[in-house]
């Protein structure tokens, strides 16, 4: 895979000098310490320690701030470079066009590691300082940071595909959003009302779980709530699939990267510059 | 040897016919220029040799592989139509990406920079450079691993005349190590005597192709000598010459080549009411109207 490593530098170089990094960051770190610290109340009486709780506030932040930040990394991979004009020189060299996408995927997961480690890391000094206890939820975190990662990877091949999909960095732009609405805020409600007006009818009981777990966000959420003590904060639709394992919804947040990595890559095959 | 050969290529957009029927020859060391006007297909004809832009017909063969091929795009270098790069990227992080990209060591950046003339401005972003500086970044990038094969498209737009000038002299180079180059132009002007053999593309068409000294031959075009009489003698020069037209200080006359020295001898008769005189070939444009013309018709 020859430029594999030659496209992750370039990239990482335009998103240190676009300062999308250091935006990235602070956004993290920034969210990361404000629910930490307003989730510092009496946590004795529900007997996990702060870092357990911070780590199930920062899940639900997650959900809806890593794929964004996936999204907004990536949408302008193909659309981009072929409005500037750039994609046609890059494509005449002898490296595959699935080696131009994964060395960008490499530098923009890499992106996300690191504006995730600086969040999360954040909220764990600041948890230690609050709790002595709080080295209990060291692995709840950890599951985290991984799971986060692996969330972000799906949504960058995503924002991939659709920046294959459209010609224009505005276009694919207007798509991510759309995506990123449907994905994480319309899925939910509408398997809400779904569910509400099933009244514990058979969609709840066989369709339901496999929609749920076939979103990567949701799959995301229900596993590290499931798999840590603190499941107080879950929200309406996964307290409604306490059902489910956490090993089938970790299987969707593993399959979504490769899964959309390869949709993004066929489709960018298929351009002629 | 023969690098590249196009064989009765075609192309065409929606039914428009972009090219038709394309064949020629590059053979290693000659520089080709292509030339033609806007929108003749020359930027078609070069995505399709680079296996960018699929053609519809014909044959298309780099150094024997197909166009696009892994074995083609190995040894051929593109120079884009007004190339463009990342602007947040500086001129020596490009090249560092596309040496990597053909598998070379990276520290040839600033050789290769050098030798264009960009050292000076390497590690600024290439958003603050002029066209001229980013085209020369193009040219620097084409240079990479002295391709076999170089398909630069209206590489010289946007170059002052010492930039061209030196432009021409790296093309002289890598011709001389037995690089192929085709490269493409609006026109004659530019490319002059630069280039070994000329093509012509008009409106997807091969109208000519030859040697500058050939196509002069084939077109015929008149030669215009320009003769500066004595003060008051200019009519009577004119009446003597048969020729058209004379204000009064300086006579005109146009005469086909092979009649250019019996006319000189005429006006050498003439002695002292000539002062001087001043002879013309058809120029570089009249000779690429003449031959993008008589395609039209
Ligand atoms: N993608 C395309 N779709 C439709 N028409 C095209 C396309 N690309 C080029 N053409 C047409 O083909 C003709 C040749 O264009 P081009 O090769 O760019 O000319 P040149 O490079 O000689 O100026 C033009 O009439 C142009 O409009
Ligand atoms: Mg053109």
């Amino acid at each position: 895979m020859r430029g594999v490593i030659g496209f992750a530098d370039a990239e990482f170089r335009i998103a240190l000098r676009n300062r999308w990094i250091m935006i990235l960051t602070v956004t993290m770190g920034l969210f990361s310490l404000v629910l930490t610290l307003a989730g510092s109340g009496p946590t004795g009486t529900l007997g996990a320690d702060q870092l357990s709780v911070t780590v199930a506030s920062l899940t639900g932040l997650a959900v809806y701030l890593v794929p964004l930040m996936s999204l907004l990394l990536s949408f302008d991979a193909v659309a981009g470079e072929l409005e500037r004009g750039t994609l046609g020189l890059t494509l005449t060299y002898p490296v595959s066009r699935t080696a131009m996408l994964l060395g960008k995927f490499v530098a923009h997961v890499g992106i996300l590691a690191i504006a995730l480690l600086v969040g999360y890391g954040l909220a764990a000094i600041t948890a230690f300082g609050l709790d002595d206890e709080a080295a209990q939820g060291l692995g709840a975190l950890v599951r985290l940071y991984w799971s986060s990662l692996l969330l972000g990877a799906g949504f960058v091949a995503l924002g991939y595909l659709a920046s294959a999909l459209s010609r224009r960095p505005a276009t694919a732009a207007g798509l991510v959003i759309g995506l990123w609405l449907v994905a994480i805020v319309l899925y939910d409600l509408g398997l809400l009302a779904a569910i509400v007006a099933d009244d514990g009818g058979a969609f709840t009981k066989t369709v339901f779980p496999w929609m749920l777990i076939a979103n990567p966000a949701d799959a995301f959420r229900l596993f590290n709530l499931a798999a840590s003590d603190a499941t107080a904060a879950a929200s309406g639709v996964s307290g409604a699939a306490q059902s489910i394992p956490p090993e089938r919804a970790l299987v969707t947040v593993f399959v979504w990267p490769p899964i959309a990595f390869g949709l993004a890559a066929w489709r960018f095959r298929r351009i002629v510059p | 040897m023969v690098r590249l050969k196009l064989e009765n290529v075609c192309k065409n957009f929606e039914g428009f016919e972009a090219l038709k029927n394309v064949s020629f020859t590059v053979a290693a060391g000659e520089k080709v220029a292509l030339l033609g006007h806007n929108g003749a297909g020359k930027t078609t004809l070069m995505k399709a040799i680079l296996g960018l832009q699929p053609h519809d017909g014909g044959r298309i063969e780099v150094m024997g592989a197909a166009p696009g091929s892994h074995a083609a795009r190995m040894q051929v270098a593109y120079l884009p139509e007004n190339v463009a790069f990342h602007s947040s990227l500086t001129g020596r992080e490009q090249i560092r990406l596309y040496l990597r990209l053909r598998g070379q060591p990276v520290e040839l950046a600033d050789e290769l920079l050098e030798r264009v003339g960009l050292e000076h401005v390497s590690r600024r972003r290439i958003g603050t450079y002029s066209k001229g500086m980013r085209q020369k970044v193009g040219l620097a990038q084409a240079l990479i691993g002295n391709p076999a094969l170089m398909i630069l498209d209206e590489p010289t737009s946007g170059l002052d005349p010492i930039s061209r000038r030196k432009f021409y002299a790296i093309l002289d180079d890598m011709a001389a190590r037995g690089a192929a180059i085709l490269l493409s132009s609006h026109a004659l002007t530019e490319v002059e005597a630069r280039t070994d053999r000329i093509v012509i593309l008009s409106k997807g068409q091969v109208v000519a192709d030859d040697t500058l000294s050939g196509l002069r031959k084939e077109a015929g075009l008149p030669t215009h000598i320009r003769i500066a009489a004595k003060p008051g003698a200019a009519d009577q020069v004119a009446a003597m010459l048969n020729a058209g037209r004379s204000n009064g200080v300086t006579v005109d006359l146009t005469c086909a080549p092979e009649d250019k020295l019996a006319r000189l001898r005429e006006i050498a008769a003439l002695g002292p009411k000539v002062r001087d005189l001043d002879v013309a070939p058809p120029s570089l444009d009249d000779i690429y109207d003449h031959f993008s013309r008589r395609a039209e018709r």
